[in-house]
């Protein structure tokens, strides 16, 4: 299987399919146990996202900025302070283990951390064996045997009969990953949530992975949320990208156009921090990859993480924007039309327009860092 | 759950956790401990095969009287004899016997409650949890004693001294779930737990396949003590005369040396065995307990090592 970079060209106009899994203005605060009373860590702020059949949206943003919270929101295994969660137009539920079965059936999430997710006690066989006995509809043993073996080949983890007696103590990160990934295909959902799927593994396994993934879209329609750090990687994965800051979407569009033509500062400073090392203290070593080729944080301007507790007024990305104008601190910016199905929220999007009749971002020359 | 970032990996001794290792850490890596079982596991062997040498191959027997009243040790009476002419040596073995079987019932039924009641409250949270809390507490503030001093009385050796292992274990059961309770509720979080919810599995699967298997090591530390710690109380009752007195046990044996002024007549043998055989036990509880909290409470242990991570520092022991 060649490694081949799916067309990132497909326009959202082209008959967009009714989306499977929606969120809607979904909020998530979290209790602060050892602070104050009432306080809330502001994990997740009116988050709007659809998810449709065959299509991949990338979730990008650094640590903390709550693209996991927003997954386990999706997953329905963290309830939103407000908003909704809709599957296929209809409020989603999984009050009750029917609820919850029926949910599960359709939307499948792969949680972040390889080394929580899958239970020391199990052997490989009895977590695959698990979905496929709740959701496959197997008929004996032989059909079991014959399917774990499918699966485990599916995720390269060849030869199976090596891996399906393991423990997941005995298996890299990466292998317990593709066992994670492989527990949550063997469901065959309508709807991958997948939190740094191929994040563990090797360049050479996630080529592989991601094609196997970019099969299932393609030929089984699986809709898919991709959470990922690297915002460079996803615009060949994905079709659309939301790009997240301090639990806001600050900006969304195709991959093409967010990648080519950032209306955010933030996203600009995610791409630009990407491929060069040497911007990232930029970040502060927030984003994972980066923890420790980064200097030191405390030294710079820019390093401060917002505080979710707390969070900045205004937009919450003012504090570190070189761009800042008063009304950055102030008040929250609108949300901003850029392009065809492309939106930003950002106040210097707004100002010019006075001036100019458009104002895509990428032609303010003073935005280059 | 905490505000600094969910995502930190677990530690390897925890990741190293399966069904063998968690087998094997039934039997604590500390040397007290160690010993306190060792101690523990004689007495098992003894009730075990004890009453079978010494009544089989000895011919001695534990309620026969004979002529010989009140002798001292001797060749025919290794330990002598009780005031009814009975062999004290077969009293002591029978009657290790008898309390550990009453023990062991005892803190099966305290260790099984337990175990329900800290993993449902601890699993489901909420007001499940709140009112299992509030029975836990209540059971916590009851006076055990004095409640199964008046239960015991009560019964009057009426359905034997299994009838007194059962108000014991319904009784002592609170400390246990308390941490069992606090165990569940960190693994409830842990992400395994929510992938299982997220499959699809029921509550209960999760419950006894997902989380109770983690628990092992707890499970059978207070098992450990709280058959000990009932074996004292129902040697407690029985030397109080509010037991079963027909039964042969180290609590009677101290109860009808106590009657017939074992003590005054000087009659040591008699008293001091069972004494003894009890003190050796409650010591070895106590040095099971040492081990065990050295174990989870890395305070205890100069410089914290990983078991600080993966478990929760406790107060008192771990019953
Ligand atoms: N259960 C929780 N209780 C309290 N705060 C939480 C909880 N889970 C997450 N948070 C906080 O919410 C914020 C968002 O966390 P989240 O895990 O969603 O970020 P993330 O974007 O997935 O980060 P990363 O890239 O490191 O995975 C963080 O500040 C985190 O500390
Ligand atoms: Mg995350």
């Amino acid at each position: 299987m060649t490694p081949e970079p799916h067309p990132s060209s497909r326009t959202p106009a082209d008959s967009e399919p009714a989306p499977v899994l929606e969120a809607v203005d979904v909020t998530v605060h979290y209790p602060v146990h050892h602070g104050p009373r009432g306080e809330t860590v502001h994990a997740l702020e009116n988050a709007s996202l659809r998810l449709r059949p065959g299509r991949t949206v990338a979730l990008v943003g650094e640590s903390g900025s709550g693209k996991s919270t927003f997954a386990r929101t999706l997953a329905l295994a963290q309830e939103p302070t407000s908003g909704s969660i809709l599957l296929h137009g209809e409020p989603a539920s999984a009050r009750g283990r029917r609820a919850r079965r029926a949910y599960a059936r359709r939307v499948q999430m792969v949680l972040q951390d390889p080394f929580g997710s899958l239970n020391p006690l199990h052997r490989v066989r009895y977590l695959l064996e698990r979905p496929l006995r709740l959701h496959g509809s197997v008929t004996g043993r032989e059909d079991v045997e014959q399917r774990l073996r499918a699966l485990l080949e599916r995720v390269r983890l060849t030869p199976p009969e090596r891996f399906l007696d393991a423990f997941p103590h005995e298996l890299s990160g990466g292998q317990r990953q593709r066992v994670a990934i492989a527990r949550a295909l063997a469901v065959q959902p309508e709807v991958l949530l997948g939190d740094e799927l191929v994040s563990m593994l090797d360049v050479s396994i996630r080529l592989e992975i991601l094609n196997l993934l970019a099969a299932l879209r393609d030929e089984e329609h699986l809709a898919m949320l991709y959470i990922t750090h690297d915002i460079a990687g996803a615009r060949y994965f994905t079709d659309e990208i939301a790009v997240m800051y301090a639990g806001e979407i600050v900006e969304y569009g195709t991959a093409e156009d967010v990648t080519q033509t950032p209306a955010h500062p933030y996203t600009r400073l995610l791409l630009d921090s990407t491929p060069d090392p040497d911007r990232m203290e930029f970040l502060a070593g927030r984003t994972n990859d980066v923890e420790d080729t980064a200097p030191d944080a405390a030294d710079d301007d820019y390093g401060e993480p917002p505080d979710l507790v707390r969070p900045p007024s205004g937009c919450r990305f003012h504090p570190r924007c070189p761009f800042a104008r008063p009304e950055c601190s102030t008040d929250r910016p609108p949300r901003v039309q850029v392009a065809d199905g492309h939106w930003a929220h950002c106040w210097l999007l707004v100002q010019p327009a006075a001036e100019e009749t458009r104002a895509p971002s990428a032609t303010t020359p003073e935005m280059t860092l | 759950m905490t505000v600094s970032p969910p995502l930190a990996p677990l530690t390897p001794s925890a990741d190293r956790l399966t069904w063998r290792t968690a087998l094997r850490r039934l039997v604590p890596a500390n040397r007290k401990a160690r010993v306190g079982l060792a101690i523990i596991g004689v007495y098992v062997l003894v009730a075990a095969v004890g009453p079978w040498i010494v009544q089989s191959l000895m011919g001695l027997s534990p309620t026969e009287l004979t002529g010989d009243v009140l002798q001292s040790p001797s060749g025919a009476h290794p330990l002598g004899t009780t005031q009814d002419g009975s062999d004290v040596l077969a009293q002591l073995v029978v009657g290790t016997r008898t309390s550990l079987l009453v023990g062991a019932l005892a803190a099966v039924v305290s260790t099984t409650l337990s175990v329900a009641v800290g993993l449902i409250g601890g699993y489901y949270g909420g007001t499940v949890d709140s009112v299992l809390g509030a029975l836990t507490n209540a059971f916590l503030v009851l006076p055990g004693l004095p409640l199964v001093i008046v239960l015991a009385g009560y019964l009057r050796g009426r359905g034997g001294p299994f009838a007194v292992a059962l108000v014991i274990g319904l009784t002592g059961w609170a400390w246990g779930a308390r941490s069992k309770r606090v165990q569940t509720l960190s693994l409830r979080g842990r992400d395994f737990v929510v992938g299982a919810r997220l499959l699809g599995e029921s509550n209960l699967r999760i419950m006894l396949v997902e989380v109770l298997p983690n628990l092992l090591p707890v499970i059978s530390a207070t098992l450990m003590l709280s058959l000990v710690t009932s074996i004292l109380a129902v040697s407690g009752l029985d030397f109080l005369g509010i037991g079963d007195l027909n039964s042969v046990s180290w609590g009677t044996m101290l109860y009808f040396a106590q009657q017939r002024q074992a003590m005054v007549a000087g009659a040591w043998w008699w008293f001091v065995p069972p004494g003894v055989a009890i003190t050796v036990l409650g010591a070895a509880a106590g040095l099971v307990n040492f081990g065990i909290d050295e174990l989870t409470n890395p305070r205890l242990r100069g410089a914290g090592g990983k078991a600080a991570k993966t478990r929760k520092p406790r107060k008192k022991g771990v019953r």
